[in-house]
């Protein structure tokens, strides 16, 4: 959780998120919740604005000092996702920039055959209808995007034994 | 002459008190029979399948004001019948589910399973990757402080939902039939409470009302369908029904929705464009024991 | 009319006796009285007070109620050879295996009914009245079966005392047909019962061919060793009588039964065994145990290796012909398949469960408590039931001895 909190600028906040109104997505009849963001962080030229951007791989000290980057972190820092200039948005590999709430364009970049499941319906978790209106979640809300692995959890208890059913 | 009496008292007496303790179980008969207009109306109401429109109204009603009156909540019981063009299929990833069992107590909850006794429809069971999908080797009651646990994987077992269900084949009344859009379902006023579906579920997912049902209060789902999640009877047989009252109304079954990972998924399998169809063109699926020729509609896959 | 009055005169059989008589009568009603509070306690608190759960989910009344079907069914190992080969001294002791036959089924539906958890929703499964699920479903043929097979038991049985008490000729060609009738019956009531095991595909251990002539074969061994232990009991009780060559030539046909028997065991156990699939676990689990657990061995092997003593002691015709080695043949061959039928056929095949689960299943107190019950119940009826008709076969009770009596009085 740690990781994943504070200076990334994304928290899981799945329930206040899911009180906001989803919005649609641009192509297709799905909608989202917003996204992780952290309101503490974002928006992120409060600070970022006066500050020239550092490419420099290199120990974060001062600021997202938590982040801890293991999403093929040896070929990739900040910048390949962030943009430099606007930090407010993402970019992709062609420059263009991205809005957090269509990140998934982001990740699809690399994860094409996810996001078409995505899509589908078929990676991620669905909620609302089968024959009409659903709601998505971000590929963010379930996976940090520095360090995307799905986090292990406490399971719910057993089941009692037949021999303790009583 | 003594000797006579003494042993012809007791007996005398067992058997006036033994006509006693019949007369206490065949009152109960009577009771249901002759006693109460309510209870008579119970006793006597036939199978679902052959009320008319107007007596499955009448029963809803009778099972409203029972409901409220003994769980002290107002329960709705509905009958909607299938969406027409429907056929229910469901698909879970096995890549993906985690072993948390969120789904198996959102599934009691939703469906007013007792606590004490307690049932779960839902069954996760933990496997050893090595060994792949092998029952005899899996673990039920795993315990541990985080899952997914190493080496392991997890596969939820609940009703698969046959085309072609051995349980429906063994009930010596018809208390248990597949509808239209393709759900098992159990009417909980007829069954006799044999068990002999039980012995014939090649999945373990029916369950026995071995005592009488205690619900929660406050945990109560009171918008209940008359063929699922309507509060049960102790001695029949449940089980689960891709919570028929949910997903008539167009919405995801409960454990779809808690999944935290997203592994549940469901759909209509008549629809091309559903993620149930989906799944079966673009992932491979298996069944379990497909041997057997019961034909699952729940579909294992691997998404990754 | 003349029937009522064969009731009426019944009754007064019925109900008359010697001390021992009274004393048996007020054993059995005291066993009924402490077994029906368990059943009136489980009524109340449903069938949580037995052992069986979810994963077992049939214990020991089904177990009972399979023993005794294969008891019931054995009715015709007397009648087939009485009636067939009219061979003389078995003749008269084929109406003792019939009622044999009707405490049986009795029984049997005793055991279902406490088996059920609705049983004021029985009427469910009566044709045309409630919605009985034939052709599909084989507990609802058992049902059939089993009810006919009692009614044909009961129709011969009252006909036949009913014409001796009135000492009038048996009428054979109605007789007959009834007869014959029953003997297909009584192999259905037993197929039937094995089918509604093996019909079960989720159940390896039921599902296999050799299960329905398993039953038949145990069952010609179990019914007439309940015979043979009731016809001595009766011999030293009551004017009963039986020629010994009757009792030999039972014992014999027990034999040849107990045999076969026991070769389709072997031949399950070669194909388990040998062809070692993960099916073998069911048989694993009765014969060695799974893991830690061994509950069952002891009654696995138990089973087994009494009923090979019993088939020697009864294949040696010096055994079979000394009254001390065939009683005690009859009592092993009655223990061996009623541990077969109650343990070792049902537990295993629920264990472990379709899930792979082990629930390691004994019955609780109430279920033995019920099942004694039910038993004395069975005992009652078979008690009063041949109280009449050793009356009317041994004991000269008949219209003519009874207008006799009636007749004395008056003239002194």
């Amino acid at each position: 959780m740690k990781k994943f909190g504070l200076a990334t600028g994304f928290i899981a906040v799945f329930l206040v998120s899911f009180l906001f109104s989803p919005r649609m997505l641009a192509q297709q009849d799905i909608q989202v919740p917003p996204p992780p963001l952290s309101e503490d962080f974002f928006p992120c030229m409060e600070c970022h604005a006066d500050m020239d951007p550092n490419p420099e791989r290199r120990v974060l000290e001062e600021f997202h000092d938590d982040i801890e980057l293991a999403h093929d972190e040896e070929n990739r820092w900040c910048m390949d996702c962030h943009d430099a200039e606007n930090r407010n948005m993402l970019h992709s590999a062609s420059g263009e920039l991205i809005k957090f709430e269509e990140s998934y364009k982001l990740c699809g970049q690399c994860h094409g055959p996810k996001l078409r499941d995505w899509k589908a319906g078929i990676h991620g978790r669905r909620t609302g209808m089968w024959n009409g209106q659903k709601e998505y979640l971000l590929c963010a809300h379930c996976h940090n995007p520095h360090s995307p692995r799905y986090e292990s959890m406490k399971p719910e208890p057993a089941p009692l034994k037949p021999g303790k059913i009583k | 002459m003594s000797v006579k009496k003494t042993v012809l008292s007791p007996n005398k007496l067992n058997r006036r008190n033994f006509l006693k303790a019949a007369a206490v179980t065949s009152s109960t008969a009577a009771l249901a029979a002759c006693g109460s207009k309510e209870a008579r109306e119970e006793f006597l109401q036939r199978d679902f399948r052959s009320l008319s429109q107007d007596q499955i109204a009448k029963v809803l009603q009778r099972l409203e004001t029972q409901y409220e009156r003994e769980y002290g909540v107002k329960f709705t019981v509905s009958a909607k019948e299938p969406i027409p063009e429907t056929f229910f299929g469901y698909a879970l990833d096995i890549s993906r589910c985690i072993g948390c069992r969120k789904c198996v107590y959102a599934c009691v909850e939703e469906n007013n399973q007792t606590l004490e006794p307690q049932m779960h429809w839902i069954q996760v069971l933990e496997m050893e990757k090595e060994k792949g999908v092998d029952f005899l080797h899996s673990n039920l009651y795993y315990d541990h402080e985080e899952v997914p646990h190493e080496g392991h994987f997890y596969l939820p077992v609940q009703c698969q939902q046959c085309k072609n269900p051995p349980c429906v084949k063994a009930c010596p009344v018809g208390a248990t039939w597949a509808t239209e859009d393709g759900i098992v379902v159990v009417d909980y006023n007829w069954c006799i409470g044999c068990r002999s579906c039980m012995a014939a579920c090649p999945y373990g997912a029916r369950h026995y009302n071995w005592g009488k049902i205690q619900l929660e209060a406050e945990n109560i789902n009171p918008d209940t369908h008359y063929l699922g999640n309507r509060p049960r009877y102790k001695g029949a047989v449940e089980k689960c029904t891709f919570c028929i009252q949910r997903v008539r109304e167009g919405r995801y079954p409960k454990c779809v929705e808690v999944c935290p990972v997203g592994a549940r998924k469901f759909g209509n399998l008549l629809d091309k464009d559903s993620e149930i169809r989906y799944i079966l063109e673009n992932k491979r699926v298996l069944i379990l024991k497909e041997e057997l020729n019961t034909q699952p509609k729940f579909y294992y896959f691997y998404g990754t | 009319m003349k029937f009522i009055r064969f009731l009426k005169e019944s009754f007064q059989i019925v109900i008359r006796g010697s001390k021992r008589y009274y004393l048996w009568l007020a054993f059995l009603f005291i066993l009924i009285l402490w077994g029906g509070s368990g059943y009136i306690l489980q009524l109340k608190q449903g069938l949580l007070v037995t052992n069986m759960r979810d994963s077992v989910s049939w214990g020991f009344y089904i177990g009972n109620f399979t023993f005794l079907v294969g008891v019931a069914a054995a009715a015709i190992m007397l009648v087939i050879p009485a009636y067939i080969y009219n061979w003389k001294p078995l003749k008269e002791v084929v109406i003792f295996g019939e009622l044999l036959a009707i405490s049986a089924v009795i029984m049997c539906i005793l055991f279902v009914i406490v088996d059920v958890g609705n049983p004021l929703r029985l009427w469910h499964m009566v044709p045309l009245i409630g919605k009985l699920n034939i052709p599909a479903s084989l507990l609802g043929w058992d049902s059939l079966v089993l009810s006919l097979y009692f009614l044909l038991n009961v129709v011969v049985v009252s006909y036949l005392l009913n014409t001796l008490f009135y000492k009038r000729e048996i009428n054979n060609s109605k007789l007959t047909p009834l007869i014959l009738l029953s003997i297909p019956i009584a192999i259905g009531i037993h197929t039937v019962t094995a089918f509604l095991y093996n019909g079960f595909a989720g159940r390896p251990y039921w599902n296999s061919a050799l299960l329905a002539p398993k039953f038949l074969a145990s069952a010609f061994c179990s019914g007439p060793a309940v015979l043979i232990i009731l016809f001595q009991i009766l011999k030293k009780t009551t004017t009963f009588e039986i020629k010994q060559e009757a009792i030999w030539k039972i014992a014999e046909l027990m034999a040849y039964a107990m045999f076969i028997n026991l070769f389709f065991f072997g031949a399950e156990v070669f194909k388990e065994v040998y062809s070692n699939t993960e099916h073998l676990v069911h048989l694993k689990y009765l014969f060695i145990g799974v893991g830690e657990n061994r509950d069952i061995v002891m009654y696995g092997w138990l089973s087994l290796i009494i009923s090979v003593i019993a088939f020697l002691l009864f294949l040696i015709p010096a055994t079979r012909k000394n009254v001390v080695t065939l009683n005690i043949g009859a009592i092993l061959i009655w223990m061996g398949v009623y541990i077969e039928k109650g343990i070792a056929l049902l537990t295993p095949g629920f264990t472990p469960d379709t899930l792979g689960q082990i629930y390691i299943y004994r019955p609780s107190a109430i279920e033995v408590k019920v099942s004694v019950a039910i038993f004395a119940i069975g005992f009652l009826i078979f008690t009063m039931m041949t109280k009449i008709a050793i009356a009317i076969i041994f004991e000269d009770f008949n219209i003519d001895s009874l207008r006799r009596k009636k007749a004395l009085p008056a003239e002194s």
